[in-house]
């Protein structure tokens, strides 16, 4: 009787603790995301940002060439004239509007190719969820890089 | 003498979450609401309702990895009457949309949506006749997740904003949200 107690109760139960404290000793794969983040890879795109020149001019000129390589079909552009007094592109025009609908948005980095002037990038920063349709219009004022001190 | 701010916070796990509800004032009992809401965002048991290529990286949020169990959200549920969220995962068809309203309205109240990718949120690429532009067409929407496919990261940041939420709620709020309609809608206009 308490052979088999033993070998039908106590070893499995020792045995079956034996896998969970050996596990115990391995690396734990888990992110602990709100805490630490994971390395993102090299071509990881997220977010837009347009960019400046180290001079803090915009980087774009309105030339609408990401709105059409966009598949989805999620960015607007509109573009004006610069003028001495109101300088914002180093070209001759620059975006008064510049707007992307990131629900539209696929991230598929078309729009980075196509431009130009290197003026709209996909940045890493992932967290971008939110709770009314109206948030996720972009305007040129959110995507704008801060001018470089 | 200072007066000594006490608050108790209530978790299932030691992670803490963030948007803690955190009443000031002496406070060694919280109030009912705030007791709820703790229960409620930190057991939110998804639905299992993966309709696109989403789903794998809804999947990918629940394993190892980035084991969205953290939050309390482990239990995917294959039954409505089971879960609080819904997480549409994928390009929602027109085919498709009755059978969404209809699991949403058989899940229990309280219930939230996570519309989750391009396509469940808005469409995405497919501006064609075959998908509904946006879920929020046939259910209420509560957060929505942009990418294609959001990575399991992004998922796990739209729970944590649906837990927010859910800890903002009062129980004036929850009523507010309440689908049930009291008077049911007669074909016939009354004369």
């Amino acid at each position: 009787m308490s052979f088999e107690v033993f070998r039908d109760v106590v070893k499995p139960i020792v045995a079956g603790f034996g896998i969970t404290a050996r596990r115990l000793a391995e690396q734990k794969v888990t992110v602990q995301y709100p805490d630490e983040r994971r390395e993102q890879f090299d071509r990881t795109r997220w977010r837009h940002v347009l960019t400046r020149y180290d001079s803090g001019l915009e980087r774009c000129i309105g030339c609408s060439l990401c709105a059409g390589a966009c598949p989805a079909r999620c960015i607007y552009v509109e573009a004006a004239e610069n003028t001495d007094d109101e300088r914002y592109s180093p070209g001759e025009r620059y975006a008064v509007r510049y707007e992307i609908n990131m629900l539209r948005c696929i991230f598929c980095g078309y729009c980075q190719e196509a431009c130009p002037t290197g003026a709209i990038v996909l940045r890493k920063d992932f967290e971008l969820a939110n709770y009314e349709r109206e948030d996720f219009i972009y305007t040129k004022e959110m995507l704008l890089e801060p001018i470089r001190r | 003498m200072p007066k000594r701010i006490e608050t108790l916070v209530l978790h299932d796990s030691s992670t803490p979450v963030i948007g803690d509800v955190q009443k000031g004032g002496s406070v060694v009992v919280t109030t009912l609401d705030t007791l709820l809401n703790q229960a409620r965002a930190n057991a939110l048991w998804p639905l299992t309702f993966g309709l696109a290529c989403c789903a794998i990286e809804m999947m990918s949020t629940v394993a190892a990895r980035f084991d969205l169990a953290r939050f309390g959200s482990e239990a995917f549920r294959a039954t409505p009457r089971q879960a609080d969220v819904m997480i549409i995962a994928g390009r929602l068809s027109k085919k498709m949309a009755p059978v969404l309203r209809q699991i949403y309205d058989q899940m229990p109240e309280p219930k939230w949506v996570i519309s989750m990718g391009a396509c469940a949120s808005s469409g995405g690429v497919y501006n064609n006749y075959a998908i509904v532009q946006g879920a929020d067409q046939v259910v209420p929407v509560d957060v929505y997740v942009p990418g294609c496919p959001p990575s399991p990261d992004a998922l796990i940041y739209g729970v944590m904003k649906l837990q927010q939420k859910i800890k903002r709620q009062s129980m004036a709020t929850t009523k507010q949200l309440s689908l049930i309609e009291l008077k049911p809608r007669t074909l016939e206009e009354p004369a």
